[in-house]
């Protein structure tokens, strides 16, 4: 049984970029465009970790993780949330916020594979 | 893989320059709008983190610098000019041309992005580029062929599970990078009682022979090494092995093992014989996952899809199908007399109608996002001409046809350039005529009927009627001594090769221009006219049909030959009979209420065969004002059409604008009334000469 992947992000581009690498790689994906909408999609979806950007309007990846870990379902699950260098201060607000690991953009589809696996070996 | 995604980031990336241009021109108005500086940031921000994910490195590379000027902006460091929403606004021309650029690997236009760089960098006080300075250093893996041996001891917090880590997913990876011995410690799990299932009460031990560097078994731990304890210790293996005192104790004391175990384990002195334990766990619960899950639920929020726009054409046209099949259906009930057919097919009828509203309403976009384009574009021309010119706008939300929306782009800017360059005079010119100093242009969209009416005015100079006469006298266009109507003038600046300007400037005075905006607008099936007041300025209007598709029609038919006239058109039917036409000695003319109108007959101009009946019809119909007949047999009704076009071989044939297929399968022409009539002017001009 394959892993369901979330992956929430404004951005078209990159969503379609990662639900095709994670494809290609064995895991099945759901898209959410912002924080709001991974919430809804949430409660009925079974996800076994979240993936998401942290800027994104109507709810943020901040505010999304902290979110999800009050969801009894979900308190345990994996989230990884994309970060850019420069971001050190929301990096640690996130993690303090309950992530389970961060990937750093740009990053190559083989980079977010390495990471998933590390949290989610299929 | 790679293309199709670079395809949809330039789609994307274009909308994201064109959100940072207009929220740059309000900022210009708005220095100190927090939120727009935001939006400006975010934008700048989204377009540099997602240019380096999709091979546009000098487009991440270039943008850096703007997004750490304008983070500066946001700390309230440094204020907003001119100067820098000038330099953003080329900056973000130049990220256009990047993301044509197929070369990703070399800049377009060096020079200039280089210049904006530094004129960047100067606006935000660095000395080097912060792109220079890397946060995150990248692993320096020193292949070691010889194996190291590392004692690890990872000891994670008690509420480790709540970060959504998996211990076991670690020491995993550990065992992965080489081999290993792995004891856990339990000594910490309390008491059934007094356990709580949501902590982590178990530390474990490793030893690990690996070729991997100390940093990459340190990296494993990279998420979590502010929530554990953790040692990784590479051990020194010397030869004598009694005289490995350090490794001793660590098996024996860390690791628990007894002397016999050591001793076997010290016999192989490069590769540890490993004995795993089952350190398998199957996670705490099977996550069973429905496909049907895995669908984009409907959301309460405004959702918006994109969808390729052939498809659509291919939905709207299956619609224009379903349309004409369903007339069939209901002529062909008709003829049977059953009621509950009847019923049905009536359903279908309204269901079908509704369909085909909803499926050409799809296509309908708001013209709100083509006057926006303009803004920018009147502020440079403006700026060129040395005019000041401000930009007004009306109707945005009126929705068009996004094909029609696409075709007005070129002409609208042409009109637009055309009242700037000839319209709107110098500031001081203005003052001197009591003008107020800026000029104003105003865009108007507004839906009247089956239309949609865009105006176009601004208050300069207007168009000289007389100027108009002389040049067109000189071009051979009108003649002397005849009274033309003010409209009929006016038109005259849509012939090609007209043009008053008296100088050639980049912009305009070409003379190409205003036929090429007509041909345009009636390529839309639609219609442009101007009205102008000398000294107090202009205004164009152009009418465009609402849907290119399908439309409204009068279905006639001249001995079994059926033919459609645009209902927008038809004012009125009246009889012809043989008596009328003798009153006027053979003239094509018809008296209606006092008024003469001119008619057409179909059957003659069609060379149709067979006898006209005694009572012919003639349908009146409205061509730009002037009302012109055509004769007919026999008026059948109204009728709805989709419009087909009849191919490239027919593109030269001007009567006829299309064609649609009837409820029982005959084909309808369906008539260009106002090129008709204007391809009858000229023949009858040519035989009075």
């Amino acid at each position: 049984m394959a892993k369901l992947i979330m992956t929430v992000d404004d951005s078209t581009s990159i969503r379609q970029m990662v639900t095709f690498t994670l494809k290609e790689a064995g895991y099945d994906v759901i898209e959410a465009v912002d924080g709001m909408d991974a919430l809804q999609k949430l409660e009925t979806a079974k996800v076994n970790l979240i993936l998401t950007d942290l800027n994104m309007p109507n709810l943020d990846g901040i505010g999304l993780i902290k979110k999800v870990r009050m969801m009894p379902n979900y308190k345990f699950t994996p989230i990884i949330f994309l970060t850019t260098e420069s971001q050190e201060a929301k990096k640690n607000e996130a993690k303090a916020s309950g992530a389970t690991g961060w990937i750093v953009k740009p990053f190559k589809p083989e980079q977010l594979i390495s990471v998933i696996k590390k949290v989610l070996p299929n | 893989m790679a293309d199709k995604h670079k395809e949809s980031f330039k789609i994307e990336a274009k909308e994201l320059l064109a959100e940072l241009e207009t929220t740059l021109l309000e900022l210009e108005r708005n220095k100190d709008n927090f939120d727009l500086i935001n939006k400006a940031f975010r934008a700048l921000h989204t377009i540099k983190g997602s240019a380096g994910m999709f091979d546009y490195d000098n487009i991440s590379m270039f943008t850096h610098d703007i997004e750490n000027l304008f983070d500066k902006i946001r700390n309230g460091e440094v204020e907003i000019t001119k100067q820098i929403i000038d330099l953003t606004l080329m900056a973000k021309d130049q990220i256009s041309l990047m993301l044509e650029d197929t070369e990703t690997e070399k800049f377009s236009n060096d020079e200039i992005v280089k210049n904006v760089i530094i004129s960047f960098k100067e606006l935000s006080d660095l000395g080097i580029s912060v792109a220079e300075e890397s946060g995150i250093q990248k692993d320096k893996v020193k292949v070691e062929a010889k194996s190291s041996l590392y004692f690890i001891k990872f000891i994670p917090s008690k509420e480790i599970f709540v970060n959504g880590t998996n211990p076991i997913y670690l020491i995993n990876e550990l065992t992965g990078l080489g081999e290993a011995i792995v004891k856990a410690d339990t000594r910490q799990i309390p008491d059934l009682k007094e356990l709580i299932t949501e902590y982590c009460y178990i530390g474990w031990k490793l030893l690990l022979s690996s070729t991997k560097s100390l940093d990459t078994i340190r990296d494993v731990f990279i998420f979590v090494e502010d929530l554990c304890e953790i040692e990784v210790e590479k051990l020194d293996i010397k030869e004598d092995i009694a005289s490995n005192k350090e490794l001793f104790s660590i098996l024996n004391s860390e690791l628990d093992f007894d002397s016999f175990s050591v001793e076997n384990i010290l016999a192989k002195a490069e590769k540890i014989i490993v004995e795993l334990q089952d350190s398998e766990q199957i996670p705490a619960k099977e996550i069973k996952v429905s496909k049907k899950e895995i669908t984009t639920a409907d959301t309460d929020t405004k959702q918006s899809v994109r969808i390729n726009a052939e498809k659509l054409d291919e939905l709207v046209n299956l619609v224009g199908e379903l349309v004409i099949v369903q007339a069939r259906l209901s002529q062909t009930v008709s003829r049977i007399d059953d009621s509950e057919l009847a019923n049905i097919s009536e359903e279908v009828e309204r269901l079908t109608w509704e369909l085909r509203d909803s499926a050409l309403n799809i296509r309908m976009l708001p013209i709100g996002t083509t006057f926006n384009k303009f803004k920018r574009l009147v502020r440079d021309l403006a700026y060129e001409l040395g005019k000041e010119v401000e930009l007004t706008t009306e109707g945005a939300e009126t929705e068009l046809d996004k094909t029609v929306i696409e075709k007005l782009n070129d002409p609208l800017v042409h009109i637009i350039r055309n009242a700037i360059d000839h319209g709107i005079e110098e500031p001081e010119k203005r003052v001197a005529l009591g003008k107020q100093r800026k000029g104003s242009i105003n865009l108007s969209a507004s839906q009247s009927g089956g239309n949609v009416i865009i105006k176009i005015s601004d208050d300069g100079a207007g168009i000289d009627k007389e100027k108009i006469k002389e040049k067109a006298l000189s071009l051979g266009l009108i003649s002397e001594g005849i009274e033309y109507k003010e409209s009929d003038i006016f038109s005259l600046i849509f012939h090609p090769g007209f043009s008053l300007a008296k100088k050639i400037t980049s912009v305009s005075g070409r003379g190409v221009g205003m036929d090429v905006v007509k041909k345009a607008i009636e390529g839309l099936r639609g219609t442009v006219e101007v009205e102008s007041e000398l000294g107090k300025g202009t205004t164009i209007i152009l009418k465009l049909p609402l849907t290119l598709a399908i439309i409204d029609g009068l279905l006639v038919e001249i001995s079994n030959n059926f033919y459609v006239l645009p209902l927008s058109s038809v004012e009125e039917c009246v009889e012809l009979s043989r008596k009328d036409t003798d009153k006027m000695h053979g003239r094509n003319i018809i008296n209606i209420r006092g008024e003469l109108i001119p008619f057409i007959k179909l059957r003659e101009r069609f060379f149709i065969d067979g006898e006209a009946p005694e009572i012919e019809q003639v349908v009146i119909v409205d061509i730009k004002g002037n009302r012109v007949g055509f004769v007919v047999d026999k008026v059948v009704g109204q009728h709805q059409t989709v419009l087909k076009t009849l191919g490239k071989i027919y593109k030269s044939v001007n009567d006829i604008s299309g064609a649609t297929i009837l409820g029982d399968g005959t084909v309808a022409l369906i008539i260009d009334v106002q090129k008709l009539a204007e391809q009858q002017e000229l023949e009858e001009r040519e035989k009075l000469k």
